[in-house]
């Protein structure tokens, strides 16, 4: 049997400032080489629930665990997380001017590396790997040296998601939203990026509010999401079923 | 004289020179500035002119190998002119170490500076020699001229005077770096006039690296004469008290400015930039672009005047104040000062200070950077404007190498 490589169980979060609870009670089990489709209504707490994963401030846990690869992870900081092997594609990338997206994730993969007591990456494999990466998800280059996302279109700024994601590696990959915004051929190059990148050491979560995106990333399970908890779990089917009655019926 | 200036200097003689006699003179009508004097109205002096201080012809070599960035330097130590450790060839700049007699000859030597201003009076009366650069006309030189200020020991007052003449049609760049070997409880007022002349282009690149019990205060008189292009950038990257007074004349037609500075602190360090753009006349150009960091308890003071004269036509003055804290307890004072009595005359001025992006550490985290190296990331790119102006690979590259070694930052 596969390995878990994520573990949520029973998970309560809530906005610090407020007090106001978001997530119930959330359960969700990730193994390796599956692919996690999380579907369910605006602010039901998709993005919340990949925030309060990947570390984000501004939330409290106030109770239940999440382990990634059978260790505790919520008292990690983000960026240890992330040497751990976690992902977050955002739902609204960041723009950050005057820090070029190639340095900043040659300065990450070499702290990644570092942390995992691996040798640093030389410049010349770098380079090769930007390129490779960047076609993998038909990035212009040039893109890929410009100011993180700094006027990027909106396509262009998931597409750099992406490509991050395919230069860092990782065993977790929580994608938030990233067919929104995308046209229909952009949608078909990141999806087989993804693809490519999918194996079964690894795994993915998909959180979509489109049927679409899971024709081109087969899901194995779809989950949704509603009022803070996973009220429902199928195979791809279900996303299907969703397109089509909406999320009432599940009341 | 006030007992506080007669106790600061009682340990300086002052040379039979006739200018520096009279200077000293001068200096006898004078006082400090307390913070009720506008341009001191938040920096404080106390601290300073309560030292103990005294001059130091220090003797011994010096290793400065890695603050040499320059095939033509200079090395001053505690005021006075290292020959000995300094490196350079004629060919390029024709550098002469004077005497104030010598130099009174000079049309423009101390003609533009304040002669009420204490600190300037103060140097006047007791430099040792002026380091003089003259810059032939039409020369375009290649590589700067460095000069290194070195302080060295303790309670040392070193009073530098620096004087710059670039001629006509000439291009080239003076490196300034402020230093300290072991240094604590120091000062340094150092005074830089700079004459460039029509058609010239010089740019003037200056990193302050003091000690952060040593204080430094620089005042520099700039005349620009028609079409020329004159460029100042500034770097303070530690010191106690580090105060730097711009002044520049504009007194040619189609002349461009330029005035950039990178403050980055993290202790106790108060820096203040004065700056003062007197457009005299008109169709001219200038720019200006100040970013602070202040980290710590520090304090960061910027005040940029710039005035148009009233009959100066068709000018466009641009002038930024950037500011990030980084700390609850560092503070910024930042005035923009314009006085315009031309009417065809564009103006702007912005000032804005925050905290660092908290969505942009937090992404730039996500993807495996600690949050000490993302902030460090986040700093670097902000003051990356004023570092893309230095237009000088090896300054860039050193100043870098500080900001690791002063700031712990990686590039
Ligand atoms: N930092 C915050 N401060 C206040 N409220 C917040 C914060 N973060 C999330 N919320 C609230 O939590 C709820 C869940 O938001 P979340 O962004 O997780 O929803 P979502 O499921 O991702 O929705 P969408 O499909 O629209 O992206 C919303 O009501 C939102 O307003
Ligand atoms: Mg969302």
């Amino acid at each position: 049997m596969s390995k878990t490589l994520l573990d949520i169980k029973n998970l309560h979060a809530e906005i610090e400032e407020e007090g106001k609870a978001i997530l119930k009670g959330l359960n969700l089990t990730v193994k390796a080489g599956e692919v996690h489709a999380i579907m369910g209504p605006n602010g039901a707490g998709k993005s919340t629930l990949a925030s309060v994963v990947s570390g984000k401030d501004g939330y409290e846990v106030t109770d239940g665990t999440v382990e990634m690869d059978g260790a505790d992870i919520l008292e990690l900081d983000p960026d240890e997380r992330a040497k751990e092997g976690l992902f977050l594609a955002f739902q609204y990338p960041v723009e950050i001017p005057g820090v070029s997206n190639i340095n900043f994730l040659r300065t990450a993969l070499n702290e990644i590396k570092e942390y995992r007591q691996e040798e640093p990456i030389s410049a010349k494999d770098f380079m090769a790997m930007v390129r490779e990466k960047s076609a993998l998800v038909d990035l212009d280059a040039k893109l890929a040296s410009r100011s993180v996302n700094e006027g990027f279109s909106g396509g262009e700024k998931k597409r750099n998601e992406i490509f991050q994601m395919a230069m860092l590696e990782p065993k977790v990959a929580i994608l938030d939203e990233t067919d929104s915004g995308l046209d229909i051929d952009a949608l078909r190059i990141v999806a087989a990026g993804v693809n490519k990148l999918k194996n079964e050491n690894n795994a993915v979560i998909l959180i979509t509010h489109y049927q679409r995106l899971l024709d081109y990333i087969v899901p194995d399970f779809v989950h949704v999401l509603a009022d803070g908890q996973i009220v429902k779990t199928g195979d791809k089917s279900l996303a299907l079923e969703l397109e089509e009655k909406g999320y009432d019926w599940l009341n | 004289m006030s007992d506080k200036l007669n106790n600061f200097i009682k340990n300086l003689d002052v040379s039979a020179a006739k200018f520096q006699q009279m200077a000293a003179e001068r200096l006898g009508n004078l006082d400090f500035p307390t913070t009720k004097d506008e341009y001191w109205k938040y920096t404080r002096l106390g601290k300073l002119t309560k030292l103990e201080l005294s001059k130091s012809a220090d003797p011994d070599r010096l290793n400065l190998t890695k603050h040499i960035i320059s095939n033509d330097y200079l090395v001053v130590v505690n005021g006075f002119i290292r020959e000995d450790l300094s490196q350079y060839s004629k060919l390029d700049f024709e550098i002469d170490f004077l005497g104030s007699d010598r130099m009174s000859e000079e049309a423009y030597f101390d003609k533009g500076l304040n002669k009420k201003d204490v600190f300037s009076s103060m140097n006047s009366a007791f430099f040792e020699k002026v380091i003089s650069i003259k810059i032939g006309a039409s020369k375009i030189n290649e590589g700067p001229l460095q000069i290194i200020y070195v302080s060295k020991g303790d309670h040392i007052i070193s009073n530098t005077r620096l004087y710059i003449e670039s001629g006509k049609s000439s291009q080239s760049e003076i490196i300034q770096t402020f230093i300290e070997k072991e240094s604590t409880n120091s000062f340094t007022n150092h005074v830089t006039e700079v004459y460039v002349s029509e058609n010239a282009h010089l740019r003037i690149n200056k990193a302050q690296l003091e000690d952060d019990t040593n204080s430094l205060i620089t005042t520099e008189q700039i005349h620009q004469e028609k079409n020329s292009v004159f460029k100042i950038n500034t770097v303070t990257l530690s010191g106690a008290l580090v105060r730097n007074n711009i002044n520049i004349a504009v007194a040619g037609q189609n002349c461009e400015t330029h005035m950039n500075g990178a403050i980055v602190t993290k202790n106790n360090e108060t820096i203040d930039n004065h700056t003062f753009v007197d457009h005299r006349v008109s169709n001219c150009v200038s720019h200006e672009n100040y970013k602070y960091v202040l980290g710590g308890k520090s304090t960061g003071v910027f005040n940029g005047r710039v005035v148009v004269q009233k009959d100066a036509q068709v000018i466009n003055a641009y002038q930024k104040n950037d500011n990030i804290l980084l700390s609850d307890f560092a503070k910024i004072n930042s005035k923009p000062e314009l006085e315009i009595y031309a009417d065809d005359v564009k103006c702007s001025h912005g000032s804005t200070t925050g905290q660092l992006d908290e969505d942009a550490i937090f992404y730039l985290q996500t993807r495996g950077i600690a949050e000490d190296n993302a902030k460090k990331l986040l700093v670097r790119a902000f003051v990356g404007e004023v570092i893309e102006s230095f237009e000088n690979e090896h300054f860039e590259k050193y100043i870098n190498t500080q900001l690791e070694l002063i700031h712990g930052w990686k590039n």
